[in-house]
């Protein structure tokens, strides 16, 4: 089959691979009809994530049918259609049961890897370094399901592959972002990063009921989409300081809850101070930029809620903790637990309460996966989203 | 994760010795002169530029063994035995008042030195293996190690998949194959050892307490000689079951043998904390989850020989 490859840092292709087999019991293959480039695969791309390997198969957001089951999965059938969370999940250990699925304690064979760096192990995932287990991903023509039993739902003809296909990734992940800061009528939202995951928490904030969502971001683009997703003010912040700006909407108080969903790659408008980050993280002294989470803390009101769903690595200098202890904030974060958002999720698209295609500006074949990248990474032709048909 | 902590009465002779030892440190180094009079060497230039350099030795020895690590008292057999040796020869050319001060002075240092000596080879002997098989064997240089993990089962239910022996092969990475045999409290194993060799023991139960403990060990004549203990006890807050395992046998070639094992990424601590891992994966998901991208090491070499299982399309 074909299937992108990550072949070293700012590097990929698209080549001939051997086709996924069936592992385990519970493991079925699925033919990828639509895939997407997230944003975390950037980070891949870049070379932010350790333990990625030359040859590695990319892609943690895809869908499509099911063409061979394990014996142990009863609950679907060859030909289902179905979307595939990206955080792989057992359903059986205490975090499963708790609906904690990002933090799986039996789906990264490669445990002692993360461990190592983070102490305990979250969940594995798909094409995303093996420190979070090294399974294969599904940017590809096929791609094998661990616990297939667990984390796919079938979805149904009437909706299009565009409808359903974030519900992998990028639309849990933002509803999950905003749903951490217990969002109550009158709440002020302010989201970093105005990406997909961005765009997402600022339309589920919107669902949930905040009353007025700011967006923050640099490119004029991404704040135009925001805007269609439901902000209500956005800032660009290499024409404002984010902080007065933020002081100026909400009269002093700050917003009250702060969602990052810009992650460790964020940049600054100072110089000086991007440059001090960046020059830690090429010698590898810490391994973020964590610019907008630094903001995210100083501009929350007291007593409020910062979200963290943008994506972490390792270790952080200059962490305003004094801001958070001495004025009472709450730090909610995690990868998503889509498993448990899946269902409400397609509900909300089935009934029209949202359309997730708005944010994709370019479908392109699997083929050209390598171009896609670098449009995205790079903000070329005003990407927002790449979906790959294989 | 792995203990090899001395007992405390042992902890406190070290630091007994190490106080010692600062006491003659000190006082060779601030005052050379009355020490070499004290020892009746006074007569002696060249015992005047020994002492402060003996002196600093003595504090040397000091800091490890105020910290209590009594495996250090070797160090100053060494030094003792220089000092008994040059005291000996100074005996020989001294007389008279002089001859009893020396005299008394190397009973002292003789003394110190059969107790720097009695510290030294029990913080040998003490292998902590020994406690969990008394009596048994000579453990010394035993590899001993431990590791735990919760699982979400009762505690019945996983000492049943535990006491059932010939199932442990499904999880640790280097057991080929356990047999129980005749009577049920004996059972043949069969291992992987580095460099494709495999080794056999037969094995017994010690203890046996339904939903609680097993205890096991190697029979005379293993060719790894070696014990473990697995204990379930309930999670605080209904979180299933801990289950702590420990673990401690003879490597063959003691503990170089370990270091070079550890050079192939065989580190006995992380084989247990693997297998367990995978008990929890088996007991939990029902089989040890499997990616293509397997890390290295032994661990990968055996999950690439595992057999798919059997599709249905």
């Amino acid at each position: 089959m074909r299937a992108t490859q990550w072949m070293g840092k700012n590097h990929v292709e698209v080549n001939e691979v051997p086709d996924p087999r069936i592992l385990n019991d519970r493991d079925a293959i699925v033919k990828v009809t639509s895939t997407a480039i997230c944003g975390s695969d950037l980070h891949l791309f870049d070379g932010f994530i350790p333990t990625m390997k030359k040859g590695d198969i990319l892609g943690h957001e895809f869908m499509g049918e099911v063409v061979e089951l394990g014996r142990g999965v009863g609950n679907l059938k060859v030909g289902d259609r179905v979307v595939v969370p990206f955080p792989i999940a057992c359903g059986a250990c205490t975090a499963c049961e708790r609906g904690l699925y990002s933090v799986c304690e039996n789906s990264n064979p490669n445990a002692r890897m993360a461990e190592k760096l983070w102490g305990h192990s979250p969940c594995g995932i798909y094409g995303y370094s093996h420190l979070v287990g090294g399974y294969p991903g599904g940017q590809a023509e096929y791609a094998r399901v661990p616990f297939a039993d667990v984390g796919p739902l079938r979805v149904e003809d009437d909706l299009t592959d565009e409808q359903v296909l974030f519900l992998t990734d990028i639309f849990p992940t933002g509803y999950m972002g905003a749903e951490m800061c217990d969002i109550k009528g009158g709440d002020v939202i302010a989201v970093w990063g105005a990406g997909p995951v961005g765009l997402f928490a600022v339309a589920s904030a919107r669902m949930l009921g905040a009353e007025r969502i700011v967006a923050i971001d640099r490119f004029d683009y991404r704040l135009d989409k925001a805007r269609e997703a439901g902000a209500t003010d956005v800032l660009n912040y290499e024409e404002v300081d984010v902080l007065d700006a933020l002081k100026e909407i909400t009269a002093g108080r700050g917003p009250d809850g702060c969602i990052d969903a810009a992650g460790l790659e964020a940049t600054h408008p100072t110089t000086a101070v991007d440059a001090y980050d960046r020059a830690k993280t090429a010698v590898m002294a810490e391994t973020e930029r964590p610019h907008a989470l630094r903001e995210a803390i100083m501009a929350c009101r007291n007593g409020g809620t910062v979200s963290i769903i943008g994506v972490y690595g390792g270790l952080m200098d200059k962490f305003p903790v004094g801001s958070l202890m001495n004025r009472s904030l709450t730090v909610r974060t995690g990868q998503a637990h889509v498993h448990r958002y899946l269902r409400p999720l397609y509900e909300k698209i089935r009934d029209g309460e949202i359309d997730p295609t708005f944010l994709i500006s370019h479908t392109l074949p699997l083929d050209q996966a390598p171009q896609g990248y670098r449009m995205f990474r790079d903000k070329e032709d005003d990407c927002t989203k790449v979906v790959l048909k294989p | 994760m792995s203990s090899r902590s001395a007992s405390p009465g042992l902890r406190r002779t070290a630091r007994v010795l190490g106080l010692a030892s600062t006491g003659l440190g000190v006082a060779m180094l601030r005052n050379p002169v009355g020490v070499a009079r004290a020892s009746g060497v006074d007569d002696s230039p060249t015992a005047l530029s020994v002492i402060p350099v003996v002196g600093a030795r003595e504090l040397l020895h000091a800091l490890p063994l105020l910290a209590g690590r009594p495996g250090w008292a070797w160090t100053r057999i060494a030094g003792d035995a220089m000092d008994l040796t040059a005291m000996g020869v100074a005996l020989a050319h001294r007389s008279g008042d002089r001859r009893r001060r020396l005299r008394a002075a190397t009973v002292a240092v003789g003394g110190l030195a059969a107790l720097d000596l009695l510290t030294a080879a029990r913080s040998r002997r003490r292998g902590p293996a020994r406690d969990l098989l008394p009596g048994s064997a000579p453990w010394k240089g035993a590899i001993d190690v431990s590791a735990a993990t919760t699982v979400n089962k009762t505690p019945e239910q996983v000492y049943r998949y535990w006491r059932d022996f010939s199932r442990l092969p499904d999880f640790m990475a280097h057991v080929r194959e356990v047999r129980t045999l005749d009577d049920g409290q004996r059972s043949h194993w069969v291992a992987e050892a580095p460099g494709r060799r495999t080794v056999e023991w037969d094995a017994e139960l010690v203890e046996d307490r339904p939903g609680e403990l097993i205890r096991w060990r190697s029979l005379p004549g293993a060719g790894i000689e070696n014990a473990g203990s697995v204990e379930f006890r309930p999670a605080p807050g209904r979180q299933g079951t801990e289950v702590r395992v420990r673990l401690a046998y003879a490597q063959p070639g003691g503990r170089l043998g370990k270091v070079v094992a550890g050079l192939f990424g065989e580190s006995p601590e992380q084989q247990v904390r693997d297998d367990l891992t995978r008990s929890k994966q088996v007991l939990e998901t029902g089989q040890v989850v499997r990616s293509e991208g397997s890390p290295e090491g032994p661990l990968a070499a055996r999950l690439t020989h595992q057999r798919p299982a059997t599709a249905r399309s």
